[in-house]
């Protein structure tokens, strides 16, 4: 298993949420796990139901059997100043330049080195060591940028070669990328069973194999429930009107004949059958979509009543279940 | 069967809710208006309603440009506007349908009312190269074009996206070819970045720190600004050690170019900004029936009110209805379990007389007289099941919807709203398009009685 899981995807499918599921099913039974969020907007904080994150790592949640689930919002100012600090000791100087907007500037302009600074901490939280020489987290889950900017985000080293060609700021880009194209690595994707963001799975899936970085699963998220099965599905568009409505009478909805209540349920309930199918016909040229990719495919289940920590739990028990950790 | 008290309360709330309703074709007939902006966190909607509107508009006789920003792989091939060659196409297909105005409208070019539909993709990099283009002489822009810091900022930098789309509105607006310029806006998870991104972009462009970088020397003479150059003499050197000398050199080349050339982002964000807040412009926020896309309106509804700019309302896409809705969810799933468990009694060799008996009310008509053969009367009850099971999933789905829409009519009652029915499938041509387009217009989806007019 990757030490650095990465999770992308197109926007609002769950990359936050998968990210944190998968944070807190990797730390069941005992294990630590780094929860990192890189685009500076308190979606973790919001998730787990906390104030915002500071620039800190801090614990956020215990998993189930004893492991915890550390956060970190990485806010890429105070992550360049950090850097300032430690390649130039710069002190009060430093803080000098942020008053200036120099920091601001030097992170914006060049959006490889906010990138840079991002992947970089990251980078070191999974090379970090205690005392003892163990690994400080088991795991780091990081909720990345969406598919259309993922694979540039990760591979920095090209964007900033092209940029820096030397400093600090570029071997730090060479030691980062030392570890996203490792094994060490895996970029999953989260997706629906929706046509766009099946579409920008798979050409995410095509840049990133030709940018030579680690692709690990497809995540589907928001799977709805299967209501009909194969057989009520050949059936629903055969089926005698009245014998639905005389079915439905004896569940007792009224009379079957003409003008029954249960009689005139039958067309809007078909109504909403025929709807169903049309749905899941496309949900399956999806799957098959998906299929194609040749990459281990995972489910989550659309959680009707709306996410909260009780759903966030079941999400992270169904990705062990289905031995995403 | 009488309809259950409960779900009858819930019927009257669904169809009596306080929202005004958004008369979609008045807004597309009245010649005065001229842009129609589409808002709204991603993936609710924007890119669809704002082609059903610009479909609906043209059929209805004016000659409309539709400028997208993402739109979905099919629907932009089914408009001819697949290739991103980042100029208005005349889209095929569209047909005159008439409206009211259309009497008083010359029919020129053969058809009746006269309309047209012309659609776009945005190209972002193309269009801020064609900025560049248009003002600075050819060698300065091909200076600018071929800085690698132009490239990483034109292809990537967050807010170009929204800044472009502004900038190609405005250019749209100034050829003063179309009647009405229907904009999307781009995938952003806020709407609020549409107006807050191209602000960023523009103050950061040209702001203090980019003139002080690009001209310390110019600073030298003035007393007071002594401190600054001290300043940037030490920032310039952390920034060059920490960056390479070369990418300072670029970002500073660059800056100097595009400074001399237009005048200043900012000059053109604000005049576009202008544009926005012009008679004649109109902000329609779309959104989700869901808590997060609702909560993502209520502050832009708030944020345009604080611009002073143009809302007309909200288009709540995808709502689910239901052709049954007097049979509440409850209900559906007791029946459902009733279909259910003798089933499980005729496996066991039971007798299929151990249904529950009918209702009260409805006790005249026999239900089980007149089935089919067991075999079959099992797949049905089965099938009758499900579909029962589906109803209630639906009937949950409608109220959460109802509740998560009130709360939002509670905190803007003065947004008129129109909901556009969930289609089962997507939308991916102009027949889908005028579907939607009938929708926004019909102010109800999917319920037979007709809306108590606000
Ligand atoms: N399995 C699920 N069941 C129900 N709701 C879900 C599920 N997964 C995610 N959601 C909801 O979908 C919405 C989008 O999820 P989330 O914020 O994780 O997406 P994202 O990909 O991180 O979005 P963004 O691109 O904006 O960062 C949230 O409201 C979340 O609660
Ligand atoms: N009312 C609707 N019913 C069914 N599908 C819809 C509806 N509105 C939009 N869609 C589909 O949803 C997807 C996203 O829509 P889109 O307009 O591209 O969203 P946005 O531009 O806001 O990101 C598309 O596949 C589109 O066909
Ligand atoms: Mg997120
Ligand atoms: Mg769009």
């Amino acid at each position: 298993m990757s030490r650095l899981q990465v999770v992308s995807g197109k926007g609002g499918t769950g990359k936050t949420t998968v990210a944190a599921a998968l944070a807190l099913a990797l730390a069941t039974e005992g294990k630590r796990t780094l929860l990192v969020e890189v685009e500076g907007r308190q979606g973790i904080a919001q998730l787990f139901e906390t104030e915002a994150l500071p620039y800190e790592e801090r614990k956020i949640a215990v998993a189930p059997g004893g492991g915890e689930v550390h956060a970190l919002a990485i806010d890429p100012e105070l992550a360049l100043l950090d850097y300032l600090q430690m390649f130039y000791k710069l002190g009060g100087a430093g803080r000098a330049l942020n008053k200036l907007g120099a920091i601001d500037f030097a992170t914006t302009i060049a959006p490889g080195l906010r990138d840079v600074l991002l992947t970089g901490k990251a980078c070191e939280a999974v090379r970090r060591k205690d005392k003892a020489g163990r690994f400080v987290y088991d795991y780091v889950v990081m909720d990345a940028p969406p598919t259309g900017r993922i694979t540039r985000f990760l591979n920095v080293n090209d964007e900033v070669a092209g940029l820096a060609k030397i400093g600090p700021i570029h071997n730090q880009a060479q030691a980062v990328m030392r570890v996203l194209k490792s094994p060490e690595t895996a970029v999953h994707l989260v997706t629906l069973l929706e046509e766009m963001p099946v579409q920008e799975t798979a050409d995410g899936i095509a840049e990133l194999r030709a940018a030579r970085l680690p692709v690990g699963r497809v995540i589907v998220n928001m799977v709805r429930p299967q209501v009909l099965d194969a057989t009520d599905l050949d059936l629903v568009g055969t089926v005698p009107r009245s014998a639905v409505a005389q079915s439905l009478s004896a569940a007792g909805l009224g009379g079957a004949r003409r003008g029954g209540n249960a009689e005139k349920l039958v067309d809007p309930l078909l109504a909403q059958a025929a709807e169903y199918t049309e749905r899941y016909a496309l949900e399956e040229e999806q799957r098959a979509v998906l299929g194609e990719l040749g990459l281990p495919l995972h489910e989550l289940p659309l959680l009707a009543e709306g996410m909260d920590l009780a759903g966030l739990y079941e999400l992270a028990t169904e990705l062990r279940k289905q031995g995403m950790s | 069967m009488t309809p259950d008290p409960a779900h009858a309360k819930d019927a009257a709330r669904h169809r009596l809710s306080p929202a005004r309703v958004l008369d979609v074709d008045a807004l597309l007939d009245d010649p005065t208006t001229r842009i129609v902006v589409c808002c709204g966190s991603g993936g609710v909607g924007k890119t669809t309603t704002a082609a059903a509107l610009g479909l609906r508009a043209a059929e209805r006789g004016r000659k409309v440009v539709v400028l997208t920003i993402d739109p979905a792989r099919r629907l932009a091939q089914s408009m001819g506007i697949d290739s991103l060659d980042n100029v208005p196409r005349r889209v095929k297909g569209t047909e005159d349908r008439g409206a009211s105005r259309s009497d008083s409208v010359e029919g020129g070019g053969g058809s009746r009312a006269g309309g047209e539909l012309h659609a776009m993709m945005l190209d972002m990099k193309r269009t801020f190269d064609e900025v560049v283009e248009a003002h600075a002489d050819p060698e300065r822009a091909a200076a600018i074009l071929a800085n690698p810091f132009y490239q990483s900022l034109s292809a990537g930098f967050a807010g170009t996206q929204e800044y472009m789309a502004m900038e190609k509105l405005g250019q749209l607006r100034a050829r003063d070819e179309w009647d009405l310029i229907v904009v999307d806006t781009p995938p952003s998870r806020s709407a609020l970045d549409f107006l807050d991104a191209p602000k960023r972009l523009g103050s950061f462009l040209d702001g203090r720190l980019i003139r002080l970088l690009t001209a310390p020397a110019k600073l030298g003479g003035r007393a007071g600004m002594a401190f600054l150059n001290v300043g940037m003499s030490i920032m310039t050197g952390t920034l060059g050690k920490l960056l390479g000398g070369q990418l300072l050199k670029d970002v500073q080349t660059f800056v100097a170019a595009m400074d001399t050339t237009f005048g200043g982002f900012r000059t053109r964000a604000d005049a576009t900004y202008k544009l926005l807040q012009a008679p004649g412009t109109a902000f329609l926020v779309v959104a989700a029936p869901e808590r997060d896309a609702l909560r993502e309106a209520a502050y832009f509804v708030e944020r345009l009110a604080a611009e002073d700019m143009p809302l007309v309302g909200l288009v709540l896409n995808r709502v689910h209805g239901s052709g049954a809705d007097r049979l509440s969810a409850e209900r559906a799933l007791a029946a459902a379990e009733n279909l259910e468990e003798p089933r499980i009694v005729d496996q066991e060799g039971g007798k299929a007389g151990l249904r529950n008996s009918p209702d009260t009310d409805d006790s005249s008509e026999s239900p089980a007289s007149e089935r089919h053969s067991p075999g079959a009367d099992r797949d049905i009850d089965q099938l009758t099941a499900g579909l029962l099971r589906l109803h209630a999933d639906r009937m949950q789905l409608l109220s959460r919807e109802q509740r998560t829409r009130d709360r939002f009519t509670a905190r803007h009652p003065e947004v008129a709203v129109v909901e556009v029915a969930a289609l089962p499938g997507d939308v991916h041509d102009l027949a889908g398009l005028r579907d939607i387009g009938d929708r926004l217009a019909a102010n109800r989806p999917e319920l037979p009685e007709t809306p108590a007019e606000a």
